[in-house]
């Protein structure tokens, strides 16, 4: 494990940009950094820019409009950036499939590096996926959270 | 005195690096206060740390038709003023060299250096949102600067000298009323000079996302978070210094410790303030530090000047 990965797991800044979701995960997405669950424990916080962030997470559908934003949003970012698909909907296009006005799947237009199914994901769901996301920078197996990385003790202890 | 030694104390003691890791612990306790008053666990200690050190292996993009080198010195200038004030205030406690009179009003200017990159920067950056928090950021500068510098003017007046050693020599100011009331209209001031809650108009993640910093990536972004946490280490350190006696070093460790709780109180106060408010638009600022803060601060100058 180097000392740039290292850092950068240890230090997540998260900017959200919702496609056209039905805004189910967005509600679950803020309850994920409510108090409750205490993301700021972890390193992870919300920014507001992409400019400020490491992952770009991303809810709902993107149609042929969208994905233009989509790609201009993480041209954008300063490398590296991790991609997390929240949803159903972002994963596969859920039950939009069919529609007129949706394409391909969002991996077709960006690379994504974490994929959360559900509708909507709880937000349990969502730090997992953040835990597999740091393993899988650290190099562990995506299912070895548990004891090995401080985020996993801090969990625990708290 | 000798250039290297000079050059010693800018770089690490008193200076950039010093404040830079005391601002960053500084502003750990900023989070974990906040966490606290959230009813959260909060970042662990080395949080602030990894936040910058991770920045700085992030890649830096310029957005085109930005000004690129003013872009990315502006961040410099405001780290050299924020490391250059830690050190003058440092030389007041510490005997590292020679007090000068004028002192103060050399800090006062350095202190402002931080807030001036900011606007240089995010005009520099061609981005209409970061041009928009770069102009509040002006009017804010505008408008604390007033109050601020009269509030600063009561101990001064209370002590009839320009030179930091000369104050913290002198009974600490808040022992007068005048005092007192300079002490708050100063708080309120560097509530603003950190563009803290309720005075972060300029940066406003929630309608500007980001505003003035909005355009920053890797390195100079985390300089401009560097420089943040050395301002918030030391503007309550400066007010510490002026109005409260400061941290004596010299006569064994009590006076040390009430020195650092002096500062950990005012720091504490800062991020209370900053957790309990909402925040105020630009116009309602300006209104309230050229009204309100002004006047206070003149009543408490013309009581120190018959000698409350």
């Amino acid at each position: 494990m180097g000392f740039a990965v290292n850092i950068l797991t240890r230090s997540l800044n998260v900017f959200h940009l919702g496609g056209s979701a039905c805004n189910n995960c967005d509600i679950e997405i803020l309850d994920t950094l409510t108090p409750r669950y205490d993301l700021e424990r972890f390193g992870i916080t919300l920014v507001g820019s992409i400019r400020h962030a490491d992952v770009l997470l991303v809810s709902g559908i993107f149609n042929k409009k969208a994905a233009v934003r989509l790609k201009r949003v993480y041209q954008q970012a300063p490398r590296p950036i991790f991609v997390v698909a929240i949803g159903s909907c972002a994963c596969t296009g859920n039950m939009f499939q069919k529609s007129y006005n949706w394409d391909v799947p969002l991996d077709q237009y960006i690379p994504v590096d974490i994929y959360l199914p559900g509708c909507p994901p709880k937000p349990e769901a969502m730090i997992m996926a953040i835990l597999k996301l740091v393993n899988k920078l650290r190099g562990a197996p995506p299912d070895a959270s548990a004891g090995k990385s401080r985020a996993a003790k801090q969990k625990r202890g708290a | 005195m000798n250039i290297f030694y000079l050059i010693l104390q800018v770089l690490v003691f008193p200076g950039l690096l010093f404040a830079a890791a005391a601002g960053l612990a500084t502003s750990w306790v900023d989070r974990k206060v906040t966490a606290y008053v959230q009813m959260r666990v909060g970042p662990p200690f080395l949080q602030p740390f990894y936040d910058v050190l991770k920045l700085m292996i992030k890649e830096t993009c310029v957005p085109a038709g930005a000004a690129r080198w003013l872009f990315l010195s502006a961040p410099l200038l405001g780290m050299a003023g924020a490391a250059l004030a830690s050190m003058l205030i440092w030389r007041a406690f510490l005997p590292l060299g020679q007090t000068f009179s004028g002192d103060i009003i050399v800090i006062l200017y350095l202190l402002t250096m931080p807030a001036v990159s900011v606007i240089i920067g995010s005009f520099a950056a061609q981005n209409p949102l970061a041009s928009l928090g770069g102009s509040r950021e002006i009017k804010l500068l505008l408008s604390y600067e007033l109050p601020f510098v009269l509030a600063i003017l009561v101990p001064v007046v209370q002590t009839q000298s320009i030179r930091f050693s000369d104050l913290l020599a002198a009974a600490p100011a808040v022992y007068a009323p005048s005092g007192v009331i300079a002490l708050v209209v100063a708080v309120v001031c560097m509530q603003a000079k950190l563009t803290l809650v309720p005075f972060d108009a300029p940066e406003a993640e929630t309608e500007l996302a980001g505003g003035a910093y909005l355009e920053y990536s890797g390195p100079p972004l985390g300089i401009i978070k560097l420089t943040r946490a050395m301002m918030l280490f030391i503007m309550p350190l400066f007010l510490v210094a002026v109005f409260c006696g400061g941290i004596v070093f010299d006569k064994g460790w009590l006076p040390v410790l009430g020195g650092v709780l002096k500062y950990l109180g005012l720091v504490v106060l800062v991020i209370l303030i900053r957790n309990t408010a909402p925040r105020v638009r630009i116009d309602q600022a300006v209104r309230f530090f050229w009204g309100p803060a002004t006047l206070a601060a003149l009543a408490a100058v013309l009581a120190a000047m018959i000698g409350w």
